[in-house]
């Protein structure tokens, strides 16, 4: 099992968009309650109410700053589970067979029965998308929730993961991104969906979506150029002083300004 | 990555067990009977002992044995397919020395190229990992190799051979700990290319995602401090294969000498390998601002 | 590849699935509770709902681990040891309330002022505030004085309705979005999901503050002001709007009070006033025929730039007025960019992109609509332009005056209730008029004389005792905050401790953590608490607490009335209350005991509400108890269902009479099991011609009368120029019968300009800048409910510790490193705290999430906890008072119209220090013991199984 697929007939995976994404950590609470109950073993919490509680997230919300060398910093909000990479370095290290991918959606998964907490996976794994849990000492990772998404309890429109379905800003997508037409691939291109670490050769299927431009970086143009430039004909004053604003005044409204 | 004692002995141990298995399968040193049984117990108590050591790692070691299902992938599973195979195939052997006096030529040399090869993958576990820059190059399997072999050589009692090699093994740490400094930088991977931020600068991490401990900084997010790991480098290489190296080849031969390089190597070689471990690099860390 | 393994990719969500309502916050999002062996398995939003639609933030979907909280209460509790201390035995419910009748009943008959009844931000306020007008104490208010009065006081007197969660953007179609300090807000899930939609629609968004994070991580454009400038900052933009014309003169004439005529008598007890009819009805000059003619009169054309003489006064209108204030180059971007640190281009570009999207891309609905006046409208037109803003402005000591600004920029761009602009969400729109006035007369055994709270329109309506003194114990309604529309929780333990204006008997706490986060100079309040006079008495004798957490308050408390969590118990999100409305449709909705309250070897938990009803029957109030002296209401549930405010106006709006009634109609004993079938909501969407334009859209008048939220129409039009500040103004240079006292007339002549204006917070100018040149903040953070989530095994791994952040130029400056401690002081006191940069941050300010910190042994957490070493507040720097300004006189560190607290207003000054050798914050309040242990180590659990 623990080769990988030739290919999978879909490439399931998670659209993430940097623009959107305000840092709530609603998706890392979803996921973690969605898979507490579900699939496997629940995800524990060590010192759940001491001094260092330590417990399994398949999701984490990160924050970044970003410092141009000109211009005011920025900062991103960056949620990163499993990318459920076409070239998955954590599958091919599994001793056991315990990690796929899986043929037809490529879901990397870990079979829990069969894992021998070994850890080798994690190490393998650039993004640090596996955490072995604390108390069953079984690998434990985003399944893409695969037991939401084919799962015919749960109506039609739920049938998409825990976190996805959470995430207040919509900065979530999920779809195949084998599929050119899909929703997420046609964001991915619109928008110019990034693999993260390409040098790392593991080709993710999750895509990130980059920050669009911030207004607050386009450099200023010269001073006299005048400031406003293109917006300066909105401001093109009508008066100075009240007195000449009540004259406007008089003038808009005489001349129909109703 | 964190220097986990179980590991840094299940390498070292069982490195030192299939190396001296190496040299016993070619006959060196040529013994039979009761010696034989010393020799080879040795042996097996190191290669056998340390795989145990790698057990304590695991999270289910009752379910060791689904390892070995994956060797057409897995070095890890391929590890364990070959140090049981290399165990297996040196039973007969030893058997055959130890109560027959007689020495199975064929299978003792399939069984030295079983050891080494078992080294190899434990090494291969390692230096096939991309996401470990330092680890990802192929100094590290010959480093490991050149570990098991004159370690073997120094319990094998090849005082001249096992002299020479320390001489090769020290050149070969010096160079691959040149080599490693510079490796994770070689990879390429950086805050900004884990992000995809760069285009808006210098990317640097404001919050964790949680401010509690987790898996990954503890397993994957080891930093030494540079004094500490300067020190340990000179006492690896010293301890680990210079001063062996010239108690081998200065102090008259004997038992004495021969525990005085023993024991220095040994003490070297967890130095070195704690240092193995200990300043490997997870390109993760670069997600925790760690790097 | 070998065969992959087989598993159920179809397997149960649940066994049952139960729908109510979140209370993780005040958003009060609808959420699916699944079970699984009558155990809480899973939370997830409601898709149809009409606040959430589905989605839910963090908090709400670890509801779970607070409903499984080792700190919930268990029983009713008496205190044994010291207060504070935490020792407390457990006791019967007969005890419990028996106790506190015990301590009541005299109060009631002799001097029911003596009870102080506050609650925090529950969502059951209008039925807190009927038991206590019924036990007859004027001293009743919820948390709005110490949250954002600011900014709903000022949206009411402006434009009858306020941001907050009373109004919205109209995510659908605005084009320009300006977020003013806002981090989270109440409104927490539809913010995130209109930012998601505009994002979507590639609409721009602007955050304005200092601190770039969420919200403000995500705006297209950043503006770092300095705090307390927003006033400045927004008079600029107006000031440029108004010098290009760039206002909507057609929707002022129209919709606002811009054209009434300004009495100009500068010694007339008019002064300031609109001139008036002998109808009362505010006069307008009549372009045609130059004469003050009704504002509402069939056919007139207002004129904004002239004004009238009459009797050799000149009567100006308001837009004149405004004209003479904000053309004035003290509010050009020039003259204000450094103190807010926002160069001036930036602020002509930003107002010139104001002026483009609002004029430029004005949108056009092809839907007719008529006005009050009967005038045919066959488009409506916007002006996609929206504003949002919280705290950030409204909790400063100029927050009021700030709100106002903003909300008058609003106005002259013409984008209040227009397609593109901002919404009201019914029971707004709602002028200051149609609000109720405060009432204070408190009578021995008697009901109050009205509701506590309301919207004073001049000095008359001040709750004032005959000599002229605060009546109300947090002095809420007299000179020294006239409009304080939700009264002043955070004062009423300091008043009470000093005994002025008099000193309480009991005080009644619900849900507010006032021994903790929720006070300003927390170690102080805990004196105040602790204190006893010289008899060895407690100054404040007796504290009841009902909580349902093992929190800092509880353990100051003589006795505590556990109450039980969200999911085990009845409540009632009602449009009497905080309404859950969206702009487009009128909701209510309810919370049922999804799971029953179980705390299995102990006295259990009782919902508060119910145990009020029955506190109200053994005291005999009114409405409580029927005519054969037994209850009126079995419990909240009945009372939800069978209570009228008016006839057939009751708490909820939906399915009443025989069910097919909404809005009004007589009591439905199916409605909660109707509720429940809905999904724990009813909504009642409003007729398309009318979802704009609301203040004047005769549909939406006639459709908000029918369904009951109002009993007649009630056009009005938005206050540019407030009148009822005005006679606060002229009280002060002593006009009218009802007079200040003289300490107090120079700032009321200042503070209550009936125009918008800034100036300076209040302790910014009491400190030199060079002894405290920064500025301190907080933030709430998304995933962390004040001091409660800290409880909850999943959220406190994501926020666990608040280190101090810090801006470059400081940390550069000071020499920090990462790891680094830092001393943090401010005129009133000091702290000793952990630092860490941030780039992303106004260079003058440092700031901290808000109440991470918790007091060793509190919330059943372990004593090492890092929110209780590490972890720290900034409230110990904050004082309600202001440094002394050597008048003798200490005034309070509050705004002065609404007497919101300033808790943004803190200075400070910041040392590096060496870390505490016990790396724990300073200062420790010293442990108290927990009243219900200690939670489990490891947690694992499936399927609702703990
Ligand atoms: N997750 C979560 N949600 C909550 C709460 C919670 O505790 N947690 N609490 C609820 C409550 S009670 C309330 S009142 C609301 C409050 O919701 P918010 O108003 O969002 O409250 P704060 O977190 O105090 O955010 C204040 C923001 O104002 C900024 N600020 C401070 N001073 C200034 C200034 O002078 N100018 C400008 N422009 N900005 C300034 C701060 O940087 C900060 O971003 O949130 C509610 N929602
Ligand atoms: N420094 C600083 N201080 C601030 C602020 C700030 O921005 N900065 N913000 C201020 C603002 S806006 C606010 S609103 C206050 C909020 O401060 P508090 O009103 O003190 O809010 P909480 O910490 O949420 O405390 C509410 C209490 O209600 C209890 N509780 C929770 N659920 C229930 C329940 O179901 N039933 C009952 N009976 N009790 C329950 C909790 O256990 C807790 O004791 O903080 C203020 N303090
Ligand atoms: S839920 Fe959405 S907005 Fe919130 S952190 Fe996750 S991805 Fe970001
Ligand atoms: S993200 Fe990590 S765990 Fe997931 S498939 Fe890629 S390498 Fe494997
Ligand atoms: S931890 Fe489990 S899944 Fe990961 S490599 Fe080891 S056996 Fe495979
Ligand atoms: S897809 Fe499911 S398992 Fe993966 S991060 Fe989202 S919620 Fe978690
Ligand atoms: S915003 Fe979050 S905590 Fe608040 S009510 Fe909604 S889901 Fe609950
Ligand atoms: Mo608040």
């Amino acid at each position: 099992m623990t080769s990988l697929p030739d290919r999978t007939e879909k490439k399931l995976g998670l659209v993430i968009d940097l623009d959107t994404c305000v840092g709530c950590h609603a998706c890392v609470v979803a996921c973690k309650g969605w898979n507490t109950q579900g699939y496997g073993a629940p995800l524990a919490d060590l010192d759940a109410y001491g001094a260092e509680p330590e417990g399994t997230f398949l999701n984490r919300v990160h924050a970044y700053e970003t410092v141009p060398d000109d211009g005011p910093a920025a900062v991103v909000h960056f949620p990163k589970s499993c990318l459920h990479c076409d070239d998955a370095p954590c599958v091919t290290v599994c001793p056991t067979g315990a990690s796929y991918k899986r043929g037809e959606d490529g879901i990397v998964l870990v079979n829990e029965t069969d894992c021998i907490g070994c850890g080798l996976c994690a190490w393998a794994c650039p993004y640090g998308a596996r955490e072995m849990d604390g108390k069953e000492k079984v690998m434990k990772k985003c399944t893409l929730c695969v037991d939401r998404i084919y799962n015919e309890n749960l109506p039609e429109e739920d049938r998409e993961p825990a976190c996805v379905r959470t995430c207040p800003a919509g900065a979530r997508h999920f779809g195949d991104l084998a599929d050119p037409d899909s929703d997420v691939s046609r964001l991915v291109a619109a928008r110019d969906g990034m693999d993260l670490m390409p040098e790392q050769g593991t080709k993710p299927v999750n895509q990130y979506l980059p920050p669009r431009p911030k207004a607050d970086r386009v450099p200023s143009p010269p001073p006299d150029d005048g400031p406003v430039d293109v917006l300066a004909p909105f401001l093109e004053p009508v008066a100075d002083a009240p007195q000449g604003f009540l004259g406007w005044l008089d003038r808009a409204l005489g001349a129909g300004g109703r | 990555m964190h220097p986990a004692p179980s590991i840094i002995v299940f390498t070292a141990i069982s490195g030192l067990g299939f190396g001296l298995l190496a040299w016993l399968g070619v006959g060196v040193p040529d013994v039979t009977g009761w010696s034989a049984f010393a020799f080879f117990f040795i042996a097996y108590a190191l290669a056998a002992g340390g795989l145990m050591a790698s057990a304590f790692h695991l999270g289910h070691p009752e379910r060791a044995f689904k390892a070995f299902s994956q060797w057409r992938s897995s070095w890890l599973s391929r590890e364990a397919v070959l140090s049981v195979a290399t165990l297996l195939a040196f039973g007969p052997y030893a058997l055959a020395l130890w109560l027959f006096e007689t020495r199975l030529g064929l299978l003792g040399a399939v069984g030295s190229l079983l050891a080494l090869a078992t080294v190899f993958s434990t090494s291969m576990i390692y230096a096939s990992l991309r996401a470990v820059p330092r680890w990802n190059h192929w100094l590290v399997p010959t480093l490991f190799l050149l570990y098991a072999i004159s370690g073997g050589a120094l319990l094998s009692g090849e005082i001249y051979a096992a002299a020479l090699l320390f001489l090769v093994l020290a050149g070969a740490q010096l160079l691959y700990w040149r080599t490693g400094d510079k490796l994770f930088h070689a990879a390429g991977s950086t805050a900004e290319t884990a992000t995809g931020l760069g285009f808006m600068g210098k990317v640097r991490q404001l919050e964790p995602p949680h401010t509690g401990p987790n898996y990954l900084l503890k397993e994957m997010v080891f930093v030494v401090g540079r004094r500490r790991a300067e020190r340990l480098r000179l006492i690896a290489l010293l301890s680990g294969a210079i001063l062996p190296a010239l108690v081998l080849s200065i102090v008259p031969a004997g038992h004495l000498a021969a525990a005085v390089a023993v024991l220095l190597h040994v003490i070297g070689l967890l130095a070195a390998r704690w240092l193995f471990f200990a300043e490997a690099e997870h390109v993760v860390g670069l997600y925790y601002g760690r790097r | 590849m070998g065969k992959q393994p087989e598993f159920d990719t179809s397997p149960p969500v649940s066994d049952e699935l139960r729908k109510t309502t979140c209370y993780m916050c005040a958003c009060r999002c609808g959420i699916n509770v699944h079970l699984k062996d009558g155990q809480v398995s899973y939370i997830e939003g409601n898709r149809d709902h009409p606040v959430n639609r589905g989605v839910l933030c963090a908090k709400g979907s670890a509801g779970i681990m607070q409903h499984l909280s080792p700190a919930r209460l268990r029983a009713p509790l008496r205190r044994t040891g010291p207060r504070g201390s935490g020792e407390f035995e457990e006791i019967t419910w007969e005890e419990a309330l028996e106790t506190a009748v015990r301590w009541m009943k005299p109060l009631r008959e002799t001097a029911p002022e003596k009870l102080a009844f506050f609650t925090g931000r529950d969502q059951s306020q209008s039925f807190t505030g009927w038991w206590a007008q019924a036990f007859g104490t004027p001293n009743y208010a919820a948390h709005g004085g110490f949250c954002s009065v600011n900014m709903a006081a000022a949206g009411i007197y402006t434009m009858g309705g306020a941001f907050w969660e009373f109004g919205q953007p109209d995510w659908e179609r605005t084009k320009l979005f300006m977020i003013f300090g806002v981090a989270e807000d109440h409104d927490s899930n539809p913010i995130k999901m209109g930012l998601g939609r505009l994002k979507e629609r590639g609409a721009k968004v602007i955050g304005v503050n200092p601190i770039r994070s969420g919200y403000n991580a995500i705006a297209d454009e950043w503006v770092g002001i300095t705090p307390g400038t927003d006033g400045l900052f927004i008079l600029a933009l107006v000031h440029e709007l108004m010098r290009a014309g760039k206002i909507d003169l057609d929707y002022l004439i129209r919709y606002t009070n811009a054209p009434f005529l300004v009495n100009g008598d500068a010694g007339s007890p008019d002064h300031g006033l609109f001139l008036r009819d002998e109808n009362g009805t505010p006069l307008v000059r009549d372009r045609g025929t130059g004469k003050p003619v009704p504002h509402d009169a069939p056919g007139v054309e207002p004129d904004l730039a002239q004004g009238v003489r009459i009797a050799g006064t000149t009567h100006r209108p308001v837009l004149q007025l405004m004209a003479e204030r904000y053309l004035d180059p003290a509010y050009a971007p020039e003259a204000v960019a450094a103190r807010c640190g926002i160069p001036a281009d930036r602020i002509r570009r930003i107002a010139a992109e104001l002026a483009r999207t609002a004029f430029e891309e004005e949108i056009v609905i092809d839907r007719p609509w008529t006005d009050w006046k009967g005038q045919r409208h066959e488009k409506m037109i916007g002006r996609p332009v929206s504003f949002h803003a919280m705290r950030g402005i409204s909790a400063h000591s100029n927050g009021f005056q700030t709100c106002r600004a903003l909300h008058m920029l609003q106005i002259l761009l013409g984008s209040v209730e227009v397609p593109g602009g901002f919404r009201f969400k019914p029971p707004y729109p709602k002028p200051p008029e149609a609000h109720p006035r405060p009432h204070c007369k408190a009578r021995p055994g008697q009901p109050l004389d009205g509701p506590h709270l309301g919207y004073p329109l001049g000095p008359e309506d001040l709750a004032l005792t005959e000599d002229g003194r605060p009546a109300r114990i947090d002095k809420a309604f007299s000179w020294e905050n006239p409009l304080s529309a939700h009264g002043m929780m955070h004062m009423v333990i300091s008043n009470a401790h000093a005994g002025d204006p008099y000193p309480v008997d009991t005080l009644f706490l619900y849900m507010a953590n006032m021994a903790w986060n929720s006070s300003m100079s927390t170690k102080r309040v805990i004196e105040m608490l602790t204190d006893t006079d010289a008899n060895g008495d407690h100054v404040i004798p007796h504290i009841i607490v009902s909580d349902a957490y093992s929190s800092e308050m509880v353990a100051y408390a003589d006795l505590v009335l556990p109450d039980t969590t969200y999911l085990e118990r009845h409540d009632c999100i009602s449009l009497l209350d905080r309404p859950i409305s969206e702009a487009d449709a009128a909701a209510d909705s309810l919370r049922w005991p999804v799971i029953a309250p179980e705390r299995p070897g102990h006295a259990g938990v009782r919902g508060f509400q119910s145990v009020l009803l029955d506190l109200g029957h053994r005291l005999g109030l009114p409405g409580m108890v029927d005519e054969e002296g037994n209850p009126a209401y079995a419990d909240y549930a009945d009372y939800m269902v069978r209570h009228e405010r008016r006839p057939g106006i009751g708490p909820l709006a939906g399915w009443r009479g025989d069910g097919s009634a909404h809005g009004r109609g007589a009591p439905n004993p199916a409605q909660i099991e109707r509720y429940i079938e809905n999904g724990g909501f009813w909504l009642a969407h409003i007729p398309e011609e009318a979802q704009y334009f609301k203040p004047w859209n005769a549909a939406y008048q006639d459709w908000a009368v029918e369904t009951g939220l109002y009993d007649s129409p009630q056009p009005y039009v938005f206050n540019l120029y407030s009148e009822p500040m005005r006679r606060f103004q002229l009280a002060a240079e002593g006009h009218g019968h009802r007079q200040p006292p003289d300490h107090l007339r120079a700032r009321l002549s200042e503070t209550m300009d009936p125009l918008p204006f800034w100036y300076p917070p209040f302790e910014e100018t009491a400190v030199s800048e060079d002894d405290f040149p920064l500025h301190a903040l907080t933030q709430r953070p998304m995933a962390m409910y004040h001091s409660w989530g800290s409880q909850n095994a999943w959220l406190r791994q994501i926020h666990g510790v608040n280190p101090l952040y810090v801006p470059r130029k400081v940390w550069d400056a000071h020499g920090f490193e990462e790891g680094d401690w830092a001393r943090l002081t401010s005129p009133h006191g000091e702290i000793t705290v952990p630092v860490a940069l941030m780039e992303a941050l106004n260079g003058d300010t440092v700031w901290t999430w808000n109440a991470i910190g918790k007091r060793r042994g509190a919330w059943a957490l372990d004593e090492t906890a890092r929110e209780a070493r590490e972890g720290f507040l900034l409230n110990h720097l904050i004082h309600e008072l202001l440094p002394p300004k050597g008048d003798g006189l200490r005034w309070a560190n509050s705004d002065p119209v609404t007497g919101q607290a300033a808790w943004y207003d803190l200075r400070v000054r910041i040392d590096k220090t060496t870390p505490p050798d016990d790396h724990a914050s300073r200062p420790a309040v010293p442990a108290q013991r927990s009243p219900v242990g200690r939670g489990p180590r490891n947690l694992a659990f499936k399927g609702g199984k703990a």
